[in-house]
C-alpha cells in the first residue's frame, strides 16, 4: 500500500543559530500521489494542503481561464451538496477551506481543529473528488470574472503586468492571464470544466502535505483517502518549452499619477543548478528589501520610488526574472536608466565580498524564520513537494548557500542573465 | 512596510472572522521601567525565533491640520541614522543578523518590529534604544525621504479609486475628529513639510514613557526584562503633550458624496458612527459586542448573509463586505459596508439592498444557528491564532497602545456568547438611522477621457 521512502530531519546547528527540528515523512501512494507529513502536537490544529499540476499553464489561448474557473468552482458545491450547504458545514466545524492558484498549480488547503478533523477531512475529500460544477453557478461566476477582468484591465499595475508577461512569453501559456480574458471566459461551458478536471486532476500529479496534531497512521489514511479519489494517467500533457524571444520595449499611456515599469526576461525553471547562485546574487541586486543595490540607487539615494525590487520566479518551465518600480511619470525614464545601469554593473562585476558575506549571513541566520509556524512549514514544504525538491533540501540549504562564491554568482549572472533579451514595459509613460 | 499605513484593525475584520482578540492565557508578563517605558513578554517555545516590537502611542490621531502625515514621515526617518550610525546602517545590521524588520503607522500608534532568530534579540534592543534617544534628522535625508512618502501616497491612494473613496468617506463621516484625515497625509501637507516638523514630532512623542516594548517567542521572560533594563532604563523620559478629548459632534442628516475616477465598475462605501468598547473593557460592552457579532453574521464567515444574499443568491453585487472595530484609542468607530454592484444594478438600488439586509434583522432578528456560527468561528479562530507568534505580539501591542489591557481578551468569547438577537436589533435601531448615514459612491470614468491616451499597447 504505502511505500515509505525516507525519513529526513532538518536539524542545523551553527555556532550561535538554532533551528527547529522538523521531521518530514514522505511516501508515495500506489497510484502515484506524493505525501509529506510533519507531525507536531504543540497545538490542536491540523493543516492539509493539496496541489495539482493544474494551473494556467494548462490553458489554451482560445479558452484561457478554464484552469482558474475550475479551481474557483471546486469549492462551490460537491457530491450533490450545494454551495450554501457546503459553506455552512465548514463554518459549523470551525474549519477553513481555501483555494490557491498560479501559473503551475491549483491548490486547496484545509485548516481544522484536531477534534473536528475527521468530519473536516471527509468534507475536503468530497470537495476534491466530486465537484458539482453547477451550471448556474458557472454562469454567475463567469459574469463576476468578466467584470473583475474589465476592472483590472483599467488599472496600471495589471495593464503593465499583462503586457510584460505577453512580451516575455508570446503564445506560451505563461504569457496568458491566469484568470482569462473577457472574450474567452464568455465561451467556457460546464463541459470544459468537467474535461479539465478529468484530464488534469490526477493522482500522479498530486502532492499532499499534512502538518500538525495527527498521527502517522491517520496521515497515511488521509493520503490514501484523498489520492484514491483520483485516477492515474501517466500520459499527461507536457508543458511546452519556453522559446527564446527577442526583447521589446512597450509604452502604454495611462492617466495615473505614477508610471509602472517592468523589466526582465524568462530565465530559470525549478531545479536549475544555477538557481541558488542567482537567488543569492539577486538578494544583493534587488531582492533584499532595504539593503539591496536597486533600493539604494532608486529609493535611498534619490527618493524616486517607494518600492523597487527584482526576483527570479522559477516555474516548471522557465519563469521570469522581473524588476519592478512605480514612480511619478516624469521620473520613469531616469529610473529606467538607473535600473539598467545597476543590473549591467552587477552582471559585469558581480557582488563585492562584503555584500556576499552579508547576504549569506541573512540567508543562513534568517533560515529559522522560514519555518516558525505550522502554516509557514505547510507552505514551504508544499512548495518543495509540488516542485519535487530533493528531500534533503532543508538539510543542505544553508550549507549550499555558505559555499557559493562571488565568482560563481558573477558567472551565473553572465551566463544566464542577458539584458539584450530583456523586455521593458512602461504604463503611464509621459 | 517602512510606511505601511494600514488601519490594521479594520483589515482584521474585512478579511475574516478570526477575532481580533484571540489568546486567552496568562503567560504574559510585564514590567514598567523607572522611566515609564513598559515591557511585555509572551513566551512561545515552539520555534527558536523571537518577535520584538516597540510601539509608540502616537499616530495620525495626534496630528494637527497642515501637518497631516507627519507621524508616518517620522516613521520613515527612524531608518535614517542616529548619532552613532549612518542612514540605513541599522537595516544592514538587522539583515546581517538574518532578521526581517519593518514599521507601520496607524491612526492610533506607530510601531517598529523585527523578527529574528532568538539569540539575536539584543541586536534589536540596541537599535531601538539608540533610535529612541539619538535619532538624527538632516535636511538632506528628509528631502529625499519625503519624496519617497509622496510616491507612497500616489501608489497607495491617488491611483486607486477605492482608496480615494475611502479617504473621502473618512473625511465626511469625521468632520471634526482627526480620524477624518488620511494616515499618509494630504499631498499638500507632504509637499510643505519640513525636517523641523519631523524633529518636532520626534521630540514631542518618542519619550520612553510613551513607548511599549512587546517581545514574543522562544525567550526567557526574566532575561528579556534584564536586557530591556540594560538598553532602555537609562533613557530619560519627558512629559509628552497633553491630549485633549476629541469628540465628533452628533450627525444630523445624511452625508452623500460622489467620487469620479477612472474605473470600469462603480462602488459604494457606506456607514454609520458606532460606539467603541470602553477602555475598562466594560463600558459599552453590550453594544460593542452586539456590533462585533453583527459584522460576523453579515460578512465574517463563508456562510455570512451579505455574500449569500447579494452575491450568490441574487447576483445583485459582485462583491460585498462589512466591517467594524470595537477598539479605538480615539474613542470613535464606524460600522461600514462596501459593495460593487453587478452589471445592470445601480448604486442606488444596491444601497437599498444593503439597508434591507439591516432592516430584515430589525424585523426578524438573527437565528440561533447564525449566532452559533459566529461563536464557533471565534473559538476556532482563537486556537488558529496561537500558530502565529507575530500575531500574538501585534495583538498585545495594539490593545495596550490603544489604552486597553491585553487581559480583556480573556473575556472575549464569554462576551460574544452573551450577545442575543435582541441586542443586535437594538444596536441597529439605535445607530443605523438615515440621519447618521454617510455614503460615498464611485462614479466610474473612462480611461480615454484624456484624448491623448491609447488603450492598446504599441511597441517602439
Amino acid at each position: 500500500m504505502l511505500i515509505k521512502t525516507i525519513l529526513i530531519s532538518a536539524l542545523i546547528l551553527f555556532s550561535n543559530i538554532s533551528v527547529a527540528k522538523i521531521n518530514i515523512e514522505h511516501w508515495k501512494t500506489n497510484n502515484g500521489a506524493s505525501i509529506y507529513f510533519i507531525e507536531n502536537h504543540d497545538l490542536p490544529i491540523v493543516d492539509i494542503n493539496v496541489d495539482f499540476r493544474a494551473g494556467s499553464v494548462k490553458d489554451t489561448k482560445q479558452k484561457s481561464g478554464i484552469a482558474s474557473l475550475t479551481n474557483h468552482l471546486m469549492v462551490m458545491g460537491s457530491g450533490g451538496i450545494d454551495e450554501e450547504d457546503l459553506a455552512n458545514q465548514f463554518t459549523d466545524l470551525g474549519a477553513q477551506l481555501n483555494s490557491s492558484f498560479n501559473q503551475d498549480k491549483s491548490g486547496f488547503s484545509l485548516r481544522t481543529l484536531s477534534d473536528k478533523k475527521n468530519e473536516a477531512i471527509d468534507l475536503l475529500a468530497l470537495v476534491l473528488h466530486k465537484p458539482n460544477f453547477d451550471k448556474n453557478i458557472l454562469e454567475r461566476e463567469k459574469k463576476r470574472y468578466i467584470s473583475s477582468i474589465s476592472q483590472s484591465d483599467m488599472m496600471p499595475a495589471t495593464i503593465a503586468s499583462k503586457a510584460f508577461m505577453s512580451a516575455l512569453y508570446g503564445d506560451h501559456p505563461y504569457g496568458l492571464s491566469g484568470s482569462g480574458e473577457a472574450n474567452t471566459i464568455e465561451k467556457i461551458i460546464k463541459k470544459d470544466l468537467d474535461n479539465f478536471y478529468k484530464n488534469n486532476y490526477l493522482s500522479n500529479e498530486l502532492s499532499i502535505v499534512i502538518v500538525g496534531d495527527i498521527s502517522q497512521k491517520e496521515a497515511e489514511d488521509i493520503g490514501q483517502k484523498i489520492s484514491l479519489g483520483f485516477t492515474e494517467n501517466k500520459i499527461v500533457s507536457s508543458i511546452p518549452l519556453v522559446r527564446e524571444k527577442k526583447g521589446e520595449e512597450i509604452r502604454i499611456s495611462h492617466p495615473a499619477k505614477q508610471a509602472h515599469l517592468y523589466y526582465g526576461a524568462p530565465i530559470i525553471k525549478r531545479g536549475d543548478p544555477d538557481f541558488l547562485s542567482l537567488y543569492l546574487g539577486n538578494y544583493i541586486l534587488g531582492g533584499g528589501g532595504f539593503v539591496s543595490r536597486l533600493t539604494q540607487v532608486i529609493r535611498e539615494d534619490r527618493g524616486l520610488a517607494y518600492s523597487v525590487y527584482s526576483y527570479f520566479m522559477p516555474y516548471i518551465e522557465a519563469g521570469p526574472f522581473q524588476i519592478g518600480v512605480q514612480t511619478k511619470k516624469n521620473q520613469v525614464n531616469q529610473a529606467k536608466d538607473l535600473i539598467e545601469k545597476t543590473v549591467s554593473d552587477f552582471i559585469k562585476n558581480g557582488p563585492t565580498s562584503s555584500e556576499l558575506k552579508r547576504a549569506k549571513d541573512f540567508m543562513i541566520g534568517g533560515f529559522p524564520l522560514k519555518l516558525d509556524s505550522n502554516k509557514s512549514i505547510l507552505e514551504y514544504v508544499s512548495m518543495m513537494a509540488f516542485y519535487k525538491y530533493p528531500l534533503d533540501y532543508l538539510d543542505t540549504f544553508t550549507k549550499k548557500i555558505d559555499k557559493i562564491t562571488a565568482e560563481e554568482i558573477k558567472s551565473a549572472f553572465q551566463r544566464r542573465v542577458d539584458m539584450n533579451k530583456f523586455s521593458t514595459v512602461i504604463v503611464g509613460s509621459e | 512596510m517602512k510606511g505601511m499605513t494600514l488601519n490594521l484593525l479594520k483589515l482584521t475584520f474585512i478579511l475574516c472572522l478570526v477575532p481580533f482578540f484571540a489568546q486567552a492565557d496568562n503567560e504574559i508578563q510585564e514590567i514598567t521601567l523607572d522611566n515609564g517605558m513598559r515591557v511585555i513578554v509572551k513566551e512561545d517555545h515552539r520555534s527558536p525565533v523571537v518577535v520584538s516590537m516597540v510601539w509608540y502611542r502616537a499616530g495620525s490621531l495626534d496630528e494637527v491640520n497642515g501637518k497631516t502625515g507627519v507621524a508616518h514621515v517620522l516613521e520613515h526617518m527612524m531608518f535614517k541614522g542616529t548619532k552613532k550610525t549612518k542612514p540605513g546602517e541599522y537595516s544592514e545590521i538587522i539583515a546581517a543578523a538574518g532578521g526581517r524588520e519593518n514599521a507601520f503607522t496607524g491612526a492610533d500608534y506607530t510601531a517598529y518590529f523585527q523578527r529574528l532568530e532568538k539569540s539575536k534579540l539584543p541586536v534589536s534592543m540596541n537599535m531601538e534604544s539608540d533610535r529612541m534617544q539619538n535619532l538624527v534628522i538632516t535636511e538632506a535625508e528628509f528631502k529625499k525621504e519625503i519624496k519617497v512618502v509622496m510616491e507612497e501616497r500616489r501608489w497607495r491612494t491617488d491611483d486607486k479609486p477605492k482608496a480615494q473613496v475611502n479617504e473621502l468617506f473618512n473625511s465626511l463621516i469625521f468632520r471634526v475628529h482627526p480620524y477624518g484625515r488620511p494616515i499618509v497625509g494630504w499631498m499638500n501637507d507632504l509637499e510643505n513639510m519640513t525636517y523641523d516638523d519631523a524633529i518636532e514630532w520626534y521630540q514631542m512623542w518618542y519619550s520612553p514613557s510613551n513607548a511599549i516594548m512587546v517581545v514574543a517567542g522562544d525567550v526567557d521572560t526574566k532575561k528579556v526584562f534584564s536586557e530591556a533594563i540594560k538598553y532602555f532604563a537609562k533613557i530619560p523620559a519627558y512629559q509628552v503633550a497633553k491630549r485633549k478629548p476629541q469628540v465628533e459632534p452628533e450627525q444630523n442628516g445624511p452625508r452623500r458624496a460622489v467620487l469620479k475616477a477612472p474605473s470600469k465598475l462603480p462602488y459604494i462605501q457606506m456607514g454609520y458612527p458606532a460606539p467603541t468598547l470602553g477602555k475598562d473593557g466594560i463600558k459599552n460592552n453590550r453594544e460593542a459586542f452586539a456590533l462585533e457579532v453583527l459584522v460576523g453574521i453579515l460578512s465574517g464567515t463563508s456562510s455570512a448573509r451579505l455574500n449569500q444574499n447579494l452575491v450568490r443568491k441574487t447576483s445583485r453585487a459582485l462583491s460585498v463586505g462589512a466591517s467594524y472595530s470595537m477598539l479605538s484609542r480615539g474613542g470613535q468607530s464606524t460600522f461600514e459596508m462596501y459593495a460593487t454592484p453587478s452589471k445592470g444594478i445601480s448604486v442606488v438600488n444596491l444601497e437599498r439592498d444593503l439597508k434591507i439586509e439591516l432592516k430584515k434583522i430589525v424585523d426578524n432578528g438573527v437565528t440561533d444557528t447564525e449566532l452559533n456560527r459566529v461563536i464557533t468561528s471565534v473559538i476556532a479562530g482563537e486556537v488558529y491564532q496561537k500558530d502565529s507568534v507575530f500575531g500574538a505580539a501585534m495583538q498585545i501591542g495594539q490593545l495596550e497602545t490603544m489604552g486597553y489591557s491585553h487581559k480583556i481578551v480573556d473575556d472575549y468569547i464569554g462576551n460574544i456568547k452573551n450577545v442575543t438577537s435582541t441586542d443586535i436589533q437594538e444596536v441597529i435601531k439605535k445607530y443605523f438611522h438615515e440621519d447618521a448615514l454617510t455614503i460615498v459612491t464611485l462614479d466610474p470614468q473612462p480611461l480615454d477621457k484624456n484624448k491623448k491616451l491609447k488603450g492598446k499597447p504599441h511597441a517602439h
